[in-house]
């Protein structure tokens, strides 16, 4: 019975899109405004459907309905209440469900907030929103339906269908399969909800771009309305991905956060183009140039988001045979070839509008090096896509396949990365317009020459690798340019305003949040740098069968192998769990508890590290292995990741500047009121 | 142009040869799980996607981390070893295709757009600061000598 409401819901959710989006097309043509209101009431309609579907959905993974396919495929009896929620995202269908109900509540958020005043863009907003949300629906509905029960057929044959087949009896298991244990993590429950923000978000600036497009307002009007959703996605994006990489650490038992592997890079990809639109959207903003490349950007980073939803959870690029087999995956390329097609052409139709405004200050100014940046992410946005999609292309032309790998986006990738960073440091001390050279020299000289202080004094203490060198070269730079920034800008305020230093501080960030929480942002991301810096130049690592009692030793740490215990749990798992002693320079600082769990119910291994963090490193321990026969000798592999936490402390550092850039620019005020007075200000 | 031609296709190879896998040092000697470790990193069994041979838990990977300790024993060199695993299972054991057929396109193609990249930068660059053909011939705001404006538009036409 519920799933039958879940399922009609879902239904009625998919035909009220189509209408949305028909009607609201339909409306702006012929300038019926009923019609577009009727659009924007559907569109707001698609929100409860939906959530009727989703909580349908969480209901049966409660409650244990078996029958249901999804159900069985993804929860099972052992698992505790709050896993079974989660498990919402833990499959295709489902998780496919819940980025349709974020779809439907972003496009609800849009068409309430600001009515009155995008009334002009907002009906080609409702036909894209309304469109994106019409095919995940019909995805679910027709392929990958969370619905569907298993039945047994007369002639003994289980059958997989929504309704009951002639003949067919139910077949209800008494147990699931359960949740993969690999998404049974805490990182693992948050991460998939914050990626698919991200994603989701970043629809709605895509939105905005063609309703411009389609109603020939090509001004950056499009860009103010959405500067805060691309603001906001992009920090779910970041968050996703981060909190990704941390799960990865915590879980995947391979003493690393990112092994570019193409699921993970399907993530990173909107995230350049969303980087490199972030940034280049300020050169329109100020001087109204890069408006093509702008909805180029915004064009291509929708492309991804529909790209990404789709590799993160299909597994598909692991052969053409994959792909070919899939019902889902010619229908996702379909739809963004489509969509692609249709936003290209309408962007060449409007080319000779999007002309740029201005001329191009100098070579270094501020617009000229948000160039540079912009070709540095398109560079790394090459690398990534051509390493994901080359095994694909080397199957279906030659038969054979091959791995593309860590090695290949290294090199590929840290120089590109490199240009970025000196970017970084050298274009706060730049502005729009006409910066010379000399300009850029005089700000530029001091923070550079102190910059190298770093780098030579950890090369006299020792350090010789010279990429970790030129790493601290380039991170005292970024730092020391961004900290003068602020302490310019507060020092010119405290002589303008006569207030005391930290009072000018808080006031400058406050009133340029932007600018301000965009530097917050750019200090994150060099702590996050100096993290990598540690795990990837200076990881150390070792591996040693022991009997009880012996020791493994690694830089300035040892390990004693204690014991080890096996033991079965509730929630069906076989855990063996080890105890090990650890000393630092001799003298003992605590016990670490590697372990394995075995899940009956997948077969799956899991290898979960014992971890001791302090600022300055990680000692990672893993259990590899084990004597079955009296438990006495285990193999360990541990790890020394210097610098590690930087990369969390760095990305919490990201998050705080992104929210102080997207921070609402008045004081609370009733939303009808904002709208009223911005639909008085708002520019021609 | 056939400077311009040149000198993309010179910064092509140097940005390619930066990508290709370097060469590594052949190892012996009694085998450590370590030294075990060292070569099963750089191998990816068919089986186990994108996980490296050191650290996936499965058992056919301890036991393709077996035949590496066992070949170590024997006496073979890294390369011998990672030669086996290709002859046996094909190149997608290694981390990075090896540069040859088809491959190359993997090395080429980054490297090609970004230079390309670039290049229409610098002229989209270049045509920004020089003034529409449709007005004044110099522009009245920049302050450049216009002999050097001149200079430059004529550098720009021979590249043209």
């Amino acid at each position: 019975m519920i799933a039958n409401v879940g399922y009609f819901s879902l239904v009625l959710a998919f035909l009220v899109a189509l209408y949305g989006a028909s009607a609201a097309a339909y409306g702006e043509r012929h300038g019926r405004l009923r019609y577009i209101e009727s659009a924007r009431h559907a569109m707001l309609l698609t929100w409860p459907l939906v959530t009727i579907s989703a909580l349908a959905i969480i209901w049966l993974l409660i409650s244990g309905q078996y029958q249901i396919r999804y159900v069985a495929s993804v929860t099972s009896n052992s698992m505790p209440a709050y896993l079974k929620v989660t498990a919402l995202w833990g499959g295709q269908a489902g998780s496919l469900v819940f980025w349709s109900w974020l779809m439907a509540a972003f496009a609800s958020a849009v068409g309430l907030r600001k009515w009155q005043r995008d009334r002009e863009l907002l009906p080609w907003v409702i036909v894209v929103t309304m469109v994106t949300l019409a095919f995940f629906l019909g995805l679910v509905i027709l392929v990958e339906n969370p619905f569907t029960r298993l039945w047994l057929t007369p002639d003994g044959q289980q059958a997989i269908a929504l309704f009951q087949p002639r003949g067919a009896t139910p077949l209800i298991p008494s147990d699931g399969q359960g949740l993969n244990p690999l998404l049974r993590h805490p990182g693992m429950i948050i991460h998939p909800p914050t990626l698919y923000l991200g994603f989701v978000s970043f629809v709605v600036p895509y939105a905005f771009a063609i309703a411009a497009l389609v109603t020939e307002r090509t001004d950056d009007r499009w860009i103010r309305i959405t500067r805060r959703w691309t603001l906001i996605a992009w920090l779910f994006l970041s968050l996703g991905l981060i909190l990704g990489g941390r799960w990865a650490y915590d879980v995947l038992g391979w003493g690393g956060y990112w092994g570019w592997d193409p699921v993970e890079i399907a993530a990173l990809l909107p995230w350049i183009t969303g980087t490199a639109f972030l940034h280049s959207v300020m050169v329109q903003e100020r001087k109204g140039m890069l408006k093509r490349w702008n909805m180029i950007l915004i064009i291509l980073t929708y492309a991804l988001v529909i790209f990404g939803t789709f590799l993160t959870r299909s597994g598909i690029l692991s052969s053409v045979h994959a792909f070919a087999q899939s019902a889902i995956g010619p229908l996702f390329f379909a739809f963004i070839g489509v969509t692609f097609v249709v936003s290209l052409s309408l962007l060449i139709k409007r080319w000779d509008d999007l002309k740029a405004e201005n001329q191009l200050g100098s070579m270094v100014s501020r617009e000229a090096l948000f160039l540079y940046n912009n070709l540095f992410f398109m560079g790394i946005l090459v690398v990534c896509f051509w390493g994901v999609i080359f095994p694909l292309i080397s199957e279906l032309f030659t038969g054979q396949k091959v791995t593309v790998g860590p090695p290949f986006y290294e090199r590929a990738n840290s120089p590109l990365g490199f240009g970025l960073l000196l970017l970084m440091a050298i274009a706060p001390l730049s502005v729009f317009g006409r910066t010379s050279w000399k300009l850029l020299g005089k700000a530029l000289w001091k923070p550079l020459a102190l910059s190298f202080l770093v780098p030579v004094f950890s090369a006299l203490r020792g350090t010789t690798n010279l990429g970790a060198l030129i790493g601290y070269w380039v991170i005292s730079l970024i730092t020391l340019v961004t900290l003068y920034e602020f302490w310019r800008g507060a020092l010119a305020r405290r002589q303008r305003h006569q207030e005391s230093f930290p009072v000018a501080l808080w006031k400058l960030t406050s009133r340029n949040r932007r600018r301000y929480g965009g530097y917050v942002i750019h200090l994150g991301v060099v702590l996050m740098l100096l993290g990598v810096i540690g795990i990837e130049l200076f990881q150390a690592e070792t591996q040693g069968a022991l009997a009880q009692g012996e020791q493994l030793t690694l830089d300035r740490y040892t390990m004693i192998y204690e014991s080890l215990t096996q033991f079965d749990t509730q929630d069906g798992r076989n855990v063996t769990r080890a105890v090990v002693s650890v000393y630092r320079d001799g003298e003992f600082v605590g016990e670490l508890y590697p372990r394995q769990d075995f899940y009956y119910a997948s077969q799956q291994p899991m290898t979960i590290p014992g971890i001791r963090s302090t600022l300055e490193n990680d000692f990672y321990v893993l259990l590899v292995g084990w004597e079955p026969i009296g438990l006495g000798g285990a193999t360990f592999k541990i790890y020394h990741n210097p610098l590690v936490n930087f990369l969390w402390i760095g990305g919490l550092i990201l998050t705080l500047g992104t929210i102080i850039a997207a921070w609402p620019d008045r004081e609370p005020e009733p939303i009808t009121k904002l709208a009223k007075k911005q639909t008085v200000i708002a520019r021609p | 142009m056939r400077k311009i031609t040149l000198a993309l296709s010179i910064m092509i190879s140097v940005l390619t040869l930066l990508l290709l896998p370097g060469a590594v040092a052949a190892q012996g000697g009694e085998p450590t799980d370590d030294e075990v470790n060292a070569i099963a990193k750089q191998l990816y069994c068919p089986v186990c996607e994108n996980v490296p041979l050191d650290v996936c838990p499965t058992q056919a990977c301890a036991q393709w981390r077996g035949i590496i300790r066992q070949k170590l024993a024997e006496g073979w060199t890294e390369d011998q070893i990672k030669q086996y695993f290709v002859d046996q299972y094909g190149d997608r054991v290694l981390a990075a295709p090896p540069a040859r057929g088809l491959n190359w396109l993997v090395y080429i193609l980054p490297p090609a757009v970004f230079v390309i990249g670039a290049y229409v930068l610098v002229r989209a660059v270049r045509g920004w600061r020089q003034p529409p053909v449709t007005e004044e011939f110099f522009p009245i705001s920049t302050p450049e000598d216009p002999y050097i404006v001149r200079l430059e538009q004529e550098l720009q036409n021979r590249d043209r």
